[in-house]
């Protein structure tokens, strides 16, 4: 059952980006870009999706299980750390050369986007190379 | 600065981020999970026994978005203009920087400012600011 749900909240989640227009780079670089023609349409998207999480995360944290009582997995990490910061820096700087974030580029794969499946295998990679760094590490 | 209004989408914007936080509200009350993208899709390559399946299915929706999105309406044609070198390089920056950052832009962007979380509040700030350089160096500065 829950990975019924699970499969239809990505679906939502990403008809979502689409109607945003979040799934088009083009769109995300023109937000990014605070001294060209400026799209503040982000913004928007961010509060729209901001606004109905904020009630749903409300009810969920006074909440032991889930609706379909499962335990409630949030996050408890509290420390704001160098990988939090820089791990964020590597984000951010990957997200303004190309445009694309993690849901938008799998959702243009599903358009077929030649380009979005070649950025969705480095970031796979990248995803990959950090679960080796991790494994040397421990 | 200047906005670009003809750009601008306000109501279309609104109305995709209301979907966006619906499918996160859902995600969280019935499944009892943070709907962050990075981390679903990065915990495929550290298989668990019964931990596979719900982020299959969660990614596959995402993919798959578009196709039923297409049986209503016609898709709109992403743009990306990025080459095959800045597409490989952006690709590793955020596969990399979203596990060590613990998520991206719906994990800390969306769920995490929705929770209130400190480490989400300063994530998203420091991807955001990133961006809008990165932005700023390659647009302006080098002039692609």
């Amino acid at each position: 059952m829950n990975i019924i749900f699970s499969g239809l909240a990505g679906l939502i989640f990403g008809l979502g980006l689409i109607v945003s227009g979040m799934a088009d780079p083009a769109k995300v670089l023109g937000f990014l870009d605070l001294a060209g023609a400026w799209d503040p349409s982000l913004a928007l998207v961010m509060a729209g999706a901001i606004a109905v999480g904020s009630l749903a995360f409300y009810f969920a944290g006074r909440r032991q299980h889930s609706w379909l009582g499962l335990v409630m997995k949030l996050p408890s990490a509290r420390q704001i750390d160098r990988r939090l910061l820089l791990g964020s820096a590597l984000f951010g700087i990957g997200w303004g050369v190309a445009g694309f974030c993690p849901g938008p580029a799998l959702v243009a794969l599903g358009l077929g986007e030649l380009k979005a499946l070649l950025f969705v295998a480095a970031m796979l990679a990248g995803m990959g190379l950090f679960e080796v760094l991790e494994r040397r590490r421990s | 600065m200047t906005i670009a209004w003809t750009a601008f989408t306000p109501g279309a914007a609104l109305l995709g981020g209301l979907i966006i936080g619906l499918a996160a509200a859902l995600f969280v009350l019935l499944n009892g999970r943070i709907a962050g993208i990075s981390g679903i899709l990065g915990g495929l390559l550290k298989p668990q026994a019964g931990d596979t399946a719900w982020r299959a299915a969660f990614v596959l929706g995402l993919i798959g978005a578009p196709l039923v999105y297409g049986l209503f309406a016609r898709v709109p044609v992403p743009q990306i203009d990025a080459g095959t070198p800045s597409l490989v390089i952006a690709g590793l920056l955020v596969g990399v920087g979203t596990r060590y950052g613990s998520g991206c832009t719906s994990g800390h962007g969306v769920c995490g400012i929705s929770r209130l979380s400190p480490r989400s509040l300063v994530a998203t700030g420091v991807f955001m600011a990133a961006g809008f350089a990165t932005v700023f160096v390659i647009r302006h500065l080098v002039g692609f």
